[in-house]
């Protein structure tokens, strides 16, 4: 009788969310890769036909798709490592005992709470009209012309956008490693003569290598998986030179009405994601240094 | 250090700040001004405060709506996550059996998919529900409600488990021994030592749905239905050229953003460092 009304009470406390759980996600991801075996064009009427792993083969000839990884991982890999510089720099400055520190962090970690799509059409007005302005007044137009118009600058442009997005959050993660390095190791070391450089390197990097982890991991997801910034700041454009993977599997599913090879290229994305960050998280944390 | 090298320094540094802060500036400026005042210099402080741009942009961008509905999402979606999660990680915890880890650990590795993975399937399983069960799951604040729960369980489990796996059962013991059945155990005892978690959740939670775009774009097409950056998209989609009124609309979206930032600062980036390192 008892096992049967705490099976009740279990039911009670899980099954709710559970459910909700199940149809939001677990049911999509399942039926999801499901429909990257057909070739269907959104219609509910029209017939969906089997296809078996052509979707996947088609990838691999299509030069839009291909493009759009290879930006993908080249915003990235440039993002991450100036998000990850520069959160840390500023984490280092808001840590020091500076008397400033608390509004710079307050200043700093603001943009993060604008989101990415809101960020985008700031910018973008940045980057064409007021840069166009800059150039006209200063005389200084190969540098100061809209950018968005250029493919390379675009690019440019993403970056320093998310990279003003997330440098202060990431801050936030370092500052919150750094201040959990005890004060005796600091002053350890300061009594043993270390000079600044190389307390830092030697001695406070170590120890703050499970914010790195975290900071990696973040920034890395985060990056790769970039959408709202794109869709308001260049819009894939000039030409798809800006396009994303996140937003070439988004045009090739609502735009161009390949659900199927759509839903593919999402499955691959899936793949990439898990793995690049979970190859990442290994890395980082073999390195960790016991306390 | 010497003194004036200090001094020197932290004066740099918040020089550096405010450049770092100056898109925000061009934006809030220029929404005053009209497009010659704007076309003649971009950066100047407006020469007259006029606040018809303002008038002009809510109007257009339905602001006061959209405005509403963000509020009723995120307000609700938020309340029913942290009920629900709270609920079911005390429940895994407490309950040491094979069911209940595979539960934890479908919750932790679903965590890693992409939306854009999920997000046509999701429609399709909405549509379905709305055709053969007649609920109304699309174009509705109550289905992104519903979808937003989904999306935010992983996270918010995540953290509920870490957090009650480390109080003691005793407390817990004691009031059973009391006569009081599990709902009350719960709501009596346990949530209420939750806070820290639960403030983290909220914190984490309002900055994501708050600032959602993708799926309120998939699942609303309804004008009067539209969040904050669904009303900003559409404003944008429409008047590109007219930039002091843009500026005027992005201020506004901006403004309750700063409140809460003001409001609430020390939670937030204590929410977000928790939220984080936990991970």
């Amino acid at each position: 009788m008892r096992r049967k009304k705490d099976k009740a009470w279990y039911a009670l406390f899980v099954l709710p969310l559970v459910f909700v759980f199940v149809t939001v996600v677990i049911i999509p991801f399942l039926t999801g890769i499901g429909y990257s075996f057909i070739s269907w064009d959104g219609m509910p009427l029209n017939e969906k036909t089997y296809v078996g792993m052509k979707n996947f083969i088609r990838m691999f000839s299509d030069k839009r798709f291909l493009s759009s990884a290879v930006h993908t991982l080249f915003f990235t890999i440039l993002s991450v490592t100036i998000i990850n510089l520069l959160g840390l720099t500023f984490a280092l400055v808001v840590t020091s005992k500076l008397r400033i520190r608390n509004a710079v962090r307050a200043m700093l970690f603001m943009p993060y709470l604008i989101g990415g799509l809101i960020l985008g059409y700031i910018w973008k007005f940045i980057f064409t009209d007021l840069f166009k302005m800059i150039g006209e007044f200063t005389g200084l137009d190969n540098f100061f012309f809209s950018w968005l118009l250029n493919p390379d600058f675009s690019l440019a442009a993403m970056i320093i956008v998310t990279t003003w997005q997330l440098a202060g959050y990431i801050m936030i993660i370092y500052i919150n490693g750094i201040q959990g390095i005890p004060e005796d190791v600091i002053e350890a070391a300061k009594v043993d003569g270390a000079g600044f450089w190389h307390t830092l390197i030697k001695v406070k990097f170590p120890l703050i290598m499970p914010s790195f982890t975290i900071c990696l991991f973040m920034t890395l997801s985060n990056c790769f998986k970039i959408f709202d910034v794109n869709v308001s700041l260049t819009g894939g454009g000039p030409n798809n030179s800006t396009e994303m993977m996140a937003m070439n599997i988004y045009n090739e599913i609502f735009s161009l009405n390949n659900y199927g090879y759509g839903q593919a290229k999402a499955i691959l994305f899936f793949i990439a994601v898990a793995s690049i960050t979970l190859i990442q998280v290994a890395i980082t944390k073999k390195r960790e240094v016991e306390m | 250090m010497k003194k004036s090298g200090k001094l020197l320094l932290q004066i740099l540094i918040i020089a550096f700040c405010i450049f770092y802060l100056f898109p925000i500036y061009i934006v809030f400026v220029n929404s005053f001004k009209n497009r010659q005042e704007l076309y003649a210099n971009m950066m100047a402080p407006p020469k007259t405060l006029t606040f018809e741009y303002y008038i002009t942009a809510m109007g257009k961008m339905n602001f006061l709506r959209s405005f509403g509905n963000s509020l009723i999402v995120t307000l609700v979606s938020i309340a029913i996550i942290v009920i629900l999660s709270s609920m079911t990680a005390w429940m895994l915890v407490r309950t040491n059996d094979k069911l209940s880890k595979w539960i934890f650990m479908i919750f932790v590795a679903t965590m890693i998919i992409p939306f854009h993975t999920i997000m046509m399937p999701l429609m399709q399983v909405m549509g379905w529900i709305r055709d053969h069960l007649h609920i109304p799951m699309l174009n509705t604040l109550g289905g992104l409600i519903y979808m937003n729960v989904g999306f935010g369980a992983s996270m918010a489990v995540f953290l509920y488990h870490g957090f009650i796996k480390a109080i003691p059962v005793s407390l817990e013991e004691a009031a059973t021994i009391d006569g009081c059945n599990k709902f009350g155990v719960f709501w009596k005892i346990v949530f209420p030592m939750l806070k820290p978690t639960t403030t983290t959740v909220m914190i984490l939670d309002v900055i994501w749905i708050w600032n959602d775009y993708l799926l309120p774009s998939l699942a609303i097409s309804d004008k009067a239905r539209r969040t904050i950056p669904l009303s900003t998209a559409s404003f944008f989609g429409q008047f590109t050229i007219e930039w002091n009124l843009a500026m005027a609309g992005l201020t506004l979206t901006i403004i309750p953003v700063i409140i809460f930032y003001l409001a609430a600062q020390k939670h937030i980036v204590k929410g977000v460092a928790a939220g984080a390192v936990k991970l």
